[in-house]
């Protein structure tokens, strides 16, 4: 399934405000547990996640602090904010909002194409 | 992992290093990230080389992440015209032109000149004094507009304003040279200067980054400005000295045509300078800013040691008290131009420090100057100038207050903090307006200072 720009753009922020809220983490496995979450569906590049974490970072919405990997190297890891976890109640109530309306309107109408993509 | 990787990963990190967008410490998380990966590949059963391969392809080309990273680590027109974002290719291409900007300069002089054909020692001399700061900046204004077409609306509102502002600045038969003429005088080039900041930032003036950019514009045209004066005041007292030898008295023509003239027309061309030339400017604001916080700092501290010296602290000198309001005026400017020198990633150092004591001795100066007026006012009661001046340094103390409170926090590293006192600052730009207007409009008459 190819997913338009768009929407992993728009989905990218509460994604990762979602996984630094069950955990701290770092770059390289914030995009493995995007890649796990979807299913191998959403692949991000680094070009799209590192100037996003710098941007939630500078807004306060998350922190970074420079530490050591398992094997000692220098590792930037992130950590979410009160601010952040405001902001993902926020983005959370929107998104159910979007997705409820959505499943609303397609239950109304019968309408399935089902997982493999045809009409059931 | 082999020497053999390690080297190919230098080289890599050299490469990346170089681009202008990507700082060392974005190049460091990106190759714990490549390293990460690379490990996984092969512990997958992948050669330290095909791992490399692979994870080079999927890090994206070097240019791709260097754009991305622009974008975000960089918030400057100039940088994202560079990488050529295409809305903006327009606005850049009329930005570097130099003819237009010659020909609205050449509009400016004009401006500026003309009334001085007038009766200056009479009614149009008056006049023009009191509507200087639109007279001068309503070429700068013209060209902005011109150049970024923020739109029908905007620009309605911008040149209205405009016209507004010289109405009222004229509207009120005041004294020549009385404390409300002269008070008019000041505060009308700062309301101009609003309406310039609004013709700058188009549609963006209601986003802290569009105000940011006018207050980043305002910094860097004041730096072209003091330039272009210099050279201007070397080429006058040239010509003097040449004239002068020759016999023939230059102070005409060089006090009434040359100078006001240049005044007019700097005006536009320090405005195009800012936008044809910004990475120069850029590079410049940092260490501008690094080299003067210091010395206001130190000024403030002998400020105090002066005032608190004389003994007199609840009796200062009219003339000092002039003096702490400019000198004020300036910190608060600093402050915010430092903001604007400040690139995103920085971490908390001595400079943070150093801004907060700067703040922190305006702030002491600020409460001084406050006593005295406030004094002086219990004794002599309410007069037009000390409620101006009651006022301007009422918004300061806000402002400092707020501005130390918020720098302590960016240096504990506080998240956000930063764009917080970016918000702050931002937010107050049209609160002087409002007072501005007030001094212009509500006080003069309130204190029967018209003409009857």
């Amino acid at each position: 399934m190819d997913i338009p720009k768009d929407l992993v753009a728009a989905s990218a922020t509460p994604l990762v405000l979602t996984i630094l809220a069950e955990a701290d983490s770092y770059g390289y496995a914030i995009i493995k547990r995007v890649a796990e979450l979807s299913a191998g569906q959403l692949e991000w590049t680094e070009g799209l996640l590192y100037p996003l974490l710098h941007r939630l970072e500078r807004q306060g919405h998350i922190e970074g602090t420079w530490g050591a990997s398992e094997s000692g190297r220098k590792r930037k890891y992130y950590r979410l904010t009160a601010d952040g976890r405001a902001a993902l109640a926020g983005h959370q109530a929107q998104w159910r909002t979007v997705s409820t309306a959505l499943e609303g309107a397609w239950t109304a109408i019968k309408l399935d194409f089902g997982p493999s993509g045809a009409f059931a | 992992m082999t020497d053999a990787l390690d080297t190919q990963i230098d080289l890599w990190r050299a490469h990346m290093e170089r681009r202008a967008t990507v700082t060392t410490t974005d190049v460091d998380e990106l190759e714990d990230h490549l390293r990460g990966h690379i490990e996984s590949l092969t512990a997958a059963g992948l050669s330290d080389d095909e791992a490399f391969l692979v994870a080079m392809k999927r890090l994206g080309s070097q240019d791709d992440i260097a754009h991305e990273f622009a974008r975000e680590n960089s918030k400057r027109l100039w940088k994202q015209l560079v990488l050529g974002a295409s809305e903006d290719e327009a606005r850049g291409a009329r930005a570097s032109g130099w003819l237009p900007a010659v020909l609205f300069a050449v509009a400016g002089a004009a401006l500026v000149r003309l009334p001085l054909f007038g009766d200056i020692n009479g009614w149009a001399g008056e006049s023009y004094a009191r509507a200087a700061g639109v007279i001068g900046l309503a070429a700068v204004v013209a060209y902005l507009l011109w150049r970024n077409a923020p739109g029908r609306t905007l620009t309605a509102a911008v040149a209205g304003g405009m016209a507004a502002l010289a109405a009222l600045a004229l509207m009120y038969p005041l004294r020549a040279g009385g404390d409300a003429f002269i008070s008019t005088m000041l505060h009308v080039p700062v309301a101009a200067w609003l309406l310039v900041g609004l013709a700058y930032a188009g549609d963006r003036w209601r986003t802290t980054e569009g105000r940011m950019d006018f207050v980043r514009f305002t910094g860097e045209w004041v730096i072209y400005m003091t330039l272009l004066a210099l050279g201007g005041g070397v080429l006058m007292g040239i010509s003097a000295l040449v004239a002068s030898a020759a016999g023939v008295d230059p102070a005409t023509v060089l006090t009434e045509w040359i100078l006001p003239c240049g005044v007019g027309g700097a005006a536009v061309i320090a405005t195009w300078l800012v936008e044809a030339k910004r990475s120069v400017i850029e590079n410049m604001a940092p260490v501008l800013a690094r080299v003067f916080t210091p010395l206001f700092t130190l000024t403030f501290g002998v400020l105090l040691v002066v005032v608190l010296a004389s003994g007199n602290i609840l009796n200062l000198d009219r003339n000092l008290l002039a003096v702490c309001n400019a000198i004020l005026v300036l910190a608060a400017g600093l402050v915010l131009y430092s903001l604007t020198a400040r690139s995103d990633d920085a971490r908390t150092g001595w400079f943070d420090w150093l801004q907060v004591a700067l703040v922190t001795g305006a702030l002491a100066l600020d409460l001084l100057a406050l006593v005295n007026i406030v004094t002086r006012i219990g004794d002599g009661g309410w007069t037009f100038n000390r409620t101006v001046v009651l006022g301007a340094n009422l918004i300061l103390l806000a402002n400092l207050a707020v501005s130390a409170w918020l720098l302590i926090r960016v240096t504990r590293d506080e998240g956000g903090a930063v764009l917080r006192l970016e918000r702050w600052q931002t937010a107050l730009l049209p609160v002087y307006g409002v007072w501005v207007l007030v001094v212009i409009v509500v006080l003069p008459p309130a204190f029967s200072l018209l003409k009857t």
